[in-house]
């Protein structure tokens, strides 16, 4: 018996800053849309969160409709529906949740609430006819820095992570200090991409402690006192290419080091920071000189996005895992 | 009865016993909105006043996730305003009698409660040592 659900599921993710609806059936992706309220927040000068709802709601149908039609199905044609219930923003979440349970009871299927974490651990099965176990995960975002143990499906033990700030939120507020965009990460890439990374020295937190956690609070202190003491002197591409180097270099040594001491049989990069071209890179190389298999999925199914929690949804729904319209949101919850 | 006060702080060891000294004399309900830059020390300082009152746990950046909150007695809601342009609907408000709140970029909190009602802990930096910061706290004023 195939460990995947077989029939069309329609996925909804609504937990932060995107709205997104995907077709799933297996672990094939039909379609996956997204609407970013990036742009708004930007225009607000931070996000409004009674706004960001309401922006979800608005978007919420639209982005169903989209994703029913590029997967060239109906509703008729759905035999589940998953959401995103946990973490996230109530508000937010909410939206996502309330569809859900409204398509599920008239649509007469089942329907099912899934971790964002496990739709992002799980987003590397695209396409895939399975995963090699026991695997590393390692998820990096805005919010999340986590190194995850993956045993089997839906056996995951976290066994490092940020002792303070999340890796995504040190491109952040790096980028900021620096006079950069938002979002941070995107802004530090371009801005580095001719800078030498070896200019200035910024610390890794945590090196030479025996551990897999990491610590960003630190970078953000350095580079603050370095555009401080610079001034006007500060070469910006340089700065950049030195955070960049330095976030990246952490993250794969400890991911490599996570991998080896568990016997890992893969890597996985998933979020947000995924999508950064040096950190892809970086990790590739140092898995294939380990010996052990490096998975990413492609970048559209890195930041938040409906497929991944389709694909989640795909394995708990094949093993008849089912949810009752009592299904509940949580801001927060353990993987 | 806590008076204003200011320190003058060394480095981030300090600023996190300045935090552990400073945690038994606050209360439940009382709030302490956290002025200061980018990478200033607020969360360093709230990482102390946790320890102080008995948190062994992490006390990770609350940026992304806007309220954290710990059982410890009093429990204290560490909140980060950073990312948010106004504090309407992230919930904060139902924190404000139940806890020790710690509010950090506290001018997005405007219009939800007055002077008379908060303590100001400003840290600022040293203008001659980098690690160095100058911290006041201002208590509830009193009309």
């Amino acid at each position: 018996m195939s460990p995947f659900f077989s029939d069309p599921i329609l996925a909804l993710e609504s937990s932060c800053d995107e709205t997104s609806a995907a077709v799933v059936v297996g672990t094939e992706i039909r379609s996956n849309v997204v609407s970013s309220q990036v742009d708004l927040h930007k225009q607000w000068g931070g996000v409004v969160p009674e706004a960001a709802a309401r922006a979800h709601v608005e978007a919420i149908l639209p982005v169903i409709e989209d994703a029913l039609a590029e997967a060239q199905i109906t509703l008729n044609d759905i035999r589940a529906v998953a959401v995103t219930n946990r973490p996230g923003l109530i508000g937010a979440l909410s939206v996502g949740v309330s569809a859900a349970k409204a398509l599920a009871y008239s649509l007469k299927v089942p329907l099912l609430g899934v971790h964002h974490l496990e739709g992002h651990l799980l987003s590397t099965l695209a396409g895939r006819d399975g995963l090699p176990f026991p695997h590393i995960g390692l998820i990096v975002s805005g919010g999340h820095t986590e190194l995850v143990e993956v045993t089997g499906y839906g056996e995951y033990r976290i066994v490092g992570q940020t002792r303070d700030d999340a890796a995504g939120e040190a491109f952040d507020k790096g980028a900021r200090v620096l006079g950069l965009g938002y979002p941070g990460g995107k802004a530090i890439q371009e801005a580095g991409a001719a800078g030498n990374p070896k200019r200035y020295k910024l610390p890794q937190g945590l090196s030479g402690v025996a551990t897999i956690d990491f610590s960003f609070s630190g970078l953000k202190t350095a580079v603050l006192r370095l555009a401080q003491s610079e001034g006007d002197n500060i070469s910006v591409p340089d700065a950049a290419a030195s955070l960049q180097e330095t976030i990246v270099s952490v993250l794969v040594e400890r991911a490599i080091r996570a991998s080896q001491s568990l016997n890992s049989k893969a890597l996985t990069l998933v979020g947000g920071v995924a999508a950064n071209r040096l950190l892809r890179d970086r990790l590739a190389a140092a898995c294939e000189q380990e010996g052990v298999e490096f998975i990413t999925p492609p970048i559209d199914l890195c930041t938040d996005n409906a497929a991944m929690i389709g694909l989640a949804a795909s394995v708990r729904l094949a093993r008849g895992e089912r949810d009752s319209m009592d299904l509940d949101c949580y801001a927060t919850a353990d993987l | 009865m806590i008076e204003a006060q200011s320190w003058t702080i060394p480095d981030e060891a300090a600023m996190r016993l300045l935090g552990a000294q400073m945690a038994s004399e606050f209360k439940q309900g009382d709030v302490i909105y956290l002025h200061g830059n980018l990478g200033a020390g607020k969360t360093t300082f709230a990482r102390g006043l946790l320890a102080g009152l008995g948190w062994m746990g992490e006390v990770r950046s609350p940026t992304f996730n806007l309220l954290q909150d710990y059982p410890t007695h009093p429990p204290v809601l560490h909140a980060d305003l950073y990312r948010v342009a106004s504090w309407e609907g992230i919930g904060v408000e139902d924190y404000l009698d139940s806890h020790l709140c710690l509010i950090e970029w506290p001018e997005r909190m405007e219009g939800l409660l007055t002077d008379e009602e908060v303590f100001h802990l400003r840290i600022e930096f040293d203008a001659e040592d980098p690690s160095a910061r100058q911290v006041t706290l201002t208590p509830p004023q009193s009309c």
